[in-house]
Order: structure tokens, then C-alpha cells, then sequence
């Protein structure tokens, strides 16, 4: 690690939107005066204190933050090994971290007098976080979703339909995530003028990846006061799972600068992570190329064509990854991992029977990496993982890969 | 001098209009792109836009999204798209090239070396869609330091503070994007497109070329009235993704040239 080379790794990104030599802003020229003056606006909320005292505000009565900093006491008892402590984001309005950062996002848009929110949706998590904050504000939304998904996924298309947002199924390409993010950009080049982009996930042209950061990093900065106050340090390890990678980093940031703060992000390695590419690990199995306005780690073929990534999760279910955690990556700052399908279901199991608590498949992955390193290490050891996510949506897939018929 | 520059000399010289046509390389297969490529030039051709295929074509509309599709399909790759310009250019020194597409498999090749074959395999600019002036060290500059023509896009979101900053390394011509939206969208009108391209001209020397909406040999001519010339792509793209035969193809090719020509 290039320590003595950087004072400090939450400088980033520079004025490019590089963090390293990932990140900027690769979109078409219509797209651009956009972007720019989103992130005008960001900058000039950035420290406007009344729009974070609104946000505050949101976080405690609308989202219900600070979500709790959870002694996993039957789980670490089981393990045998290190203290685990679960960040209970699944505890939030609508059931995951999403909602910290649409909430964000969609005050921008009302500064900018925006009136029509799009968003993309993998699992369909963001999708129902931004359908819920569109209906609060009275704002249109329109969440584009992979065919594939809406139908593995009908239960949030459901609700998303219910709080008012209109659902397009997306067949262009594979009608996968990434498709669905391709017809959401689609959409912004053709309604330039009232269209607000809200981007899910730490990822697409800057500003997004630092914005939707900065924003999910109330994650972070709650676990350094509650941790604190229960133990009186900082963790060990913090762990979080990653698909584009927004919880994690929102997780990470605040703790980049702590060195002796061990941080671990954990990619899907669906059903392993081989030459056959059937899994979503982009740090672990692919190498840097340019989407959806970002450079970054991708799975692609030799041609430099994009690949379908495979997860059981569907919220993992992305061939790329955040700029900064690549650019973490390369220098050495966070470590990734990869947990397959099985490991990551056994993990589900595991926290359902010990702590009573129905967790995502997207955190069960990291939680599936606690299982595999908290009995190797100490018990004075603390690890904190990010339980981003409730497994609600996902007992229908769950069930299946279990061979339980729910209809029997 | 770039083939692309000699041509816009020829043309003003004879007080014509360009004519710019677009297909994918590789669609639906690389022998049948070929021969509609082959053809263009004596359809009435005078630049030959060829798509490079890629997996997340952003900017385009379903007419080019699923040529893209087809020719990934029909196993096309950029090595391959290289090889059907050096084969045109065994029977045509002249008619300029322009490669189209997104960046991502040119960076995955290298830029120098994609650069370096571009370059010795006769093709004369670039339009890369998702690379702005802010990522012009990637490789506009570089293209440029190669002696090949790298083209810009400006739309109608690009402003008065903005122009300077799009015209700045852009070389060869201006391609000025006639709708906000993807292509083969909406209807370009020669109302709303001529003081924008007044605008344009006003700001640099360079050619100005419209492109995006242009589907008859009527609005070619309209287009290509109030501009250097127009682009036609998905009209195009579309009658080869209906499976007509490249004689049908390059005879609607002929009749959208003498549109714009009539201009």
C-alpha cells in the first residue's frame, strides 16, 4: 500500500471524477451539460446546511436512522471466534440502504426544480426506494427493470406499482440490469429538460459515484459512534457485500483512513469463479474497461464486449463495480473477496436460525465471508458487516434453490 | 489532409452537399456488410459511417441497438471490422471512412494499437459517442497525433458556454445531433435544425453535418439544405435488419443520396 505517498484516501475523486484512474465522465455530449450541472448543484448542497438538516430530518422520521448497531451474540457464539456486530440497515423504510441515498438525490432533483424522476432496478430494491420518495414528494417515476427480472421480481414490481411509478420492462439487449440501466440513460438523452437521473448504486458518470457515496455514508459514520460507544474503539474489520457497490462504500468511506481498520468488500461469485464467467465478482474475475460513464473493473470477453455476470442475488447481479472500490482495489486499501451461491445460502440459513433475523442474499454473502474468518480470529477481535438488505423478497428464490415447493 | 478533408474541399468546390451513410460492420454477417459497403460509393456515397458493434450501445435506438446485436451474433469483432476496411480499400483509395461506435473495445485493444491499425488499414476519423471533450486525453488526442480525424458530436444541449469547449479538438467535420434523444428517434426538422447549425458555423470553420432523424429523400434534402451535408443511419440499417438484399439496400441508398444531393 502507497501509505506514505497519500495523506489521506477520502481526497477523491479529483475535479475529473477520477479516483485514480477509474471513475470520469464517459457519456454522449448531450448527456454532459446535464451532468454538469448536477454536479453544480451537488456541490453547492454539499454544504448548505439547510438541505442536510432536511435530509436529517428524513433519515430519522421517514427512513428511521440511525438504524440500530446489532450484537450478534448467538452468531458469534456459533462461530467461536471474533465479536460480530450487524449494522441493521434492513431495518430501514422499504428494507434496505437504498433509500439513503434516493432520499438524497431527490431533494436534488427538487432544487433543480426537476418533476420526473428515472431510475434503473436490479432486485428491484432501488426501484421501490425511489417509487417511495417519489410518492412522498408527488413527483412522476419512472423505474426501468429487466424483463427477466420483473418477472423473478414481481412482488416489488407490485409495489412499486402501488406508491404510483410506472414499471418498463426492458427487453433491449439481454434485459438484464445493465440493460435496463442502458434504456434509463436512453431515456435522459431524449427528456433532457424535466428528467432527473437517480442512480441506485456508486457508479455511472460523476459526480454519481461520489455523490451516491456521500450519501450512503451516514451508514458508516453511525457505526463509528455506536461502536465507540459500545466498545470504545474502532472495529477490526468492517465487511460489506458488493454489487455496484453502494453500501459498501458507504460502510468504508468513513473508515478509509483509519489504517488499522481491516475492510473487506465481498462480490458475487455465483457459481464460482472460473473461466466459465458465471458469476458477478468484476474486481475478482474481470479487468478495467469503460460503461455506463465510468471506468472501472468489468467482466468482459477479449473483444472488450460486455458479459452477462450471474448471481443468485439479483441486486448483485452486475457485470461492474464502483470506481472507487476498483481504485481501493489497485491500491491495496480494500481487500475483495468472492462467495458463491452455496456459501452465501448457507449463510441466509445461518442468520435465520441463530439471530432470528431473515437477512437479503446480497448481505448473506458477506455474511457468508464472516463465517469463513470470524473463528480464525480472536475474540477480542471486532467485525462489523453491513446487513444492507431484509430477506423478504428473496424467500421465493430462496425456496427454490432449497427445492421447497411454497405453492404445495 | 485526411481523405475527409479532401473530400469536403471536392464538394464545396462543386458546390454539392455531403451525403453520409451509416451501417454496422458485420450486419447481419461480414460477407453481406461487405458488399453494401462496397457499394455505397457508387450509390451515391460520399463518407461511409461503419459502426463497430458493442454490447451497451447507449445512445442509439432499437433499429442500431439490434444491428449491433445481429453482428455480435454473426461473430463480428474490431479485428474483423479492420479487415472489411482494408478489404474496401483494395478497390477504393478514396471514399472517406469513418468508424463508429463506443469506446470501451478500442480501449480494451490499446489505444496506440488500435490507433496504429486504424491508421494502416486506410480509415480516416473517429465518432466515439461516450468519449467528451473532458476525456479528450483518452483519445482524441492521440488520434489526432495519428493523422485521423476525430469527430464530435454537438447536440442541442450543447450551449453557447459549452461550443468552444466541443469544437475545440474536433477535426474533419462536426457532426451536430438534430434531436435530444437516440437514434432513428424522432423527425429532425429543417426549421429548428437551421439556426442551430448557423450557431454551429458561426464557431468554427469545419463542416457541419446533421445527423439523427433523417429517414426520406425528402428530409435529406431539407436537412442537407440548411447544413453540409446529413447522415442517414437507421432508414438504412433497417432495410438490412428486414433481410433486403444489398442490390435493394444500395438502390434506397441511392434514391436518400440524390435527396441530399439535390440540396
Amino acid at each position: 500500500m502507497a501509505e506514505d505517498l497519500i495523506n489521506s484516501f477520502m481526497t477523491g475523486p479529483d475535479e475529473n471524477g477520477r479516483f485514480g484512474d477509474f471513475g470520469g465522465r464517459f457519456v454522449s455530449e448531450t448527456l454532459m451539460p446535464l451532468i454538469l450541472a448536477l454536479e453544480e448543484e451537488y456541490e453547492r448542497a454539499k454544504t448548505d446546511e439547510s438541505f442536510w438538516a432536511e435530509m436529517d430530518d428524513l433519515w430519522k422520521h421517514y427512513v428511521g436512522r440511525p438504524s440500530p448497531l446489532y450484537f450478534a451474540e448467538r452468531l458469534t457464539e456459533y462461530l467461536g471466534g471474533a465479536k460480530v456486530y450487524l449494522k441493521r440497515d434492513e431495518l430501514n423504510h422499504t428494507g434496505a440502504h437504498k433509500i439513503n441515498n434516493v432520499l438524497g438525490q431527490i431533494l436534488l432533483a427538487r432544487r433543480m426544480g426537476k418533476t420526473r424522476i428515472i431510475a434503473e432496478t436490479g432486485a428491484g430494491q432501488h426501484g421501490v426506494a425511489t417509487a417511495t420518495v417519489c410518492a412522498r414528494f408527488g413527483l412522476k417515476c419512472v423505474v426501468y427493470m429487466g424483463a427477466h427480472d420483473v418477472e423473478r421480481q414481481a412482488p416489488n414490481v407490485f409495489r412499486m406499482k402501488l406508491l404510483g411509478a410506472e414499471v418498463i420492462p426492458v427487453t433491449s439487449g439481454r434485459g438484464t440490469l445493465k440493460d435496463a440501466m442502458n434504456d434509463a440513460l436512453r431515456d435522459w438523452v431524449t427528456n433532457v429538460h424535466d428528467t432527473f437521473y437517480c442512480i441506485g448504486t456508486v457508479a455511472g458518470p460523476h459526480p454519481y459515484p461520489a455523490m451516491v457515496r456521500d450519501f450512503q455514508s451516514i451508514i458508516g459514520k453511525e457505526v463509528r459512534e455506536q461502536i465507540m460507544e459500545r466498545e470504545g474503539r474502532l472495529p477490526d474489520t468492517i465487511i460489506a457485500a458488493i454489487g455496484g457497490g453502494s453500501n459498501a462504500m458507504g460502510l468504508f468511506y468513513p473508515f478509509l483512513d483509519d489504517k488499522d481498520v481491516r475492510i473487506i468488500g465481498v462480490e458475487a461469485g455465483g457459481k464460482g469463479v472460473d473461466e466459465k464467467m458465471q458469476h458477478c465478482a468484476s474486481l475478482t474475475g474481470g479487468r478495467p474497461g469503460v460503461l455506463h460513464g465510468n471506468r472501472t473493473y468489468l467482466l468482459q470477453d477479449g473483444d472488450g464486449q460486455i458479459l452477462e455476470g450471474y448471481s443468485i442475488s439479483a441486486g448483485l447481479d452486475y457485470p461492474g463495480i464502483g470506481p472507487e472500490h476498483a481504485w481501493l482495489h489497485e491500491i491495496g486499501r480494500a481487500e475483495y473477496v468472492a462467495i458463491t451461491d452455496v456459501e452465501a445460502l448457507a449463510a441466509f440459513q445461518l442468520c435465520c436460525q441463530q439471530e432470528g433475523i431473515i437477512p437479503a442474499l446480497e448481505p448473506s454473502h458477506a455474511l457468508a465471508h464472516v463465517v469463513k474468518i470470524a473463528p480464525t480470529l480472536p475474540a477480542d477481535h471486532l467485525i462489523v458487516m453491513n446487513m444492507c438488505g431484509r430477506g423478504d423478497k428473496d424467500i421465493f428464490t430462496v425456496a427454490k434453490a432449497l427445492n421447497v415447493d411454497l405453492t404445495a | 489532409m485526411t481523405r475527409i478533408d479532401d473530400t469536403f474541399a471536392r464538394l464545396r468546390a462543386e458546390g454539392r452537399k455531403a451525403f453520409v451513410s451509416y451501417i454496422m460492420a458485420g450486419d447481419p454477417d461480414l460477407a453481406t456488410s461487405l458488399e453494401v459497403m462496397k457499394g455505397l460509393p457508387g450509390a451515391g456515397v460520399d463518407i461511409i459511417e461503419l459502426g463497430m458493434p458493442f454490447t451497451d450501445p447507449m445512445a442509439d435506438g432499437p433499429t442500431i441497438q439490434l444491428a449491433g446485436q445481429r453482428a455480435l451474433e454473426g461473430g463480428q469483432t474490431l479485428e474483423k471490422t479492420l479487415d472489411m476496411v482494408r478489404e474496401f480499400r483494395k478497390d477504393d483509395a478514396t471514399t472517406p471512412i469513418v468508424m463508429m461506435g463506443y469506446y470501451n473495445p478500442i480501449y480494451s485493444r490499446g489505444v496506440s494499437r488500435f490507433l496504429d491499425e486504424a491508421k494502416q488499414a486506410g480509415i480516416d476519423g473517429l465518432i466515439i459517442v461516450d468519449l467528451p471533450p473532458e476525456e479528450d486525453e483518452e483519445l482524441c488526442i492521440p488520434a489526432q497525433a495519428a493523422g485521423i480525424n476525430f469527430i464530435r458530436l454537438a447536440t442541442p444541449t450543447t450551449d453557447a458556454k459549452r461550443l468552444p469547449k466541443v469544437l475545440q479538438n474536433t477535426s474533419g467535420f462536426v457532426y451536430y445531433v438534430s434531436i435530444t434523444g437516440i437514434t432513428g428517434a424522432a423527425a429532425a426538422q429543417a426549421a429548428d435544425v437551421a439556426p442551430e447549425v448557423a450557431r454551429i458555423k458561426g464557431a468554427t470553420d469545419l463542416p457541419v453535418i446533421v445527423g439523427f432523424g433523417i429517414t426520406t429523400p425528402e428530409s435529406a434534402q431539407a436537412i442537407a439544405g440548411v447544413a453540409d451535408g446529413c447522415v442517414v443511419g437507421s432508414a438504412i440499417v433497417k432495410l438490412i435488419g428486414e433481410g433486403h438484399a444489398p442490390a435493394e439496400v444500395l438502390a434506397r441508398v441511392s434514391e436518400l443520396a440524390e435527396g441530399a444531393h439535390r440540396a
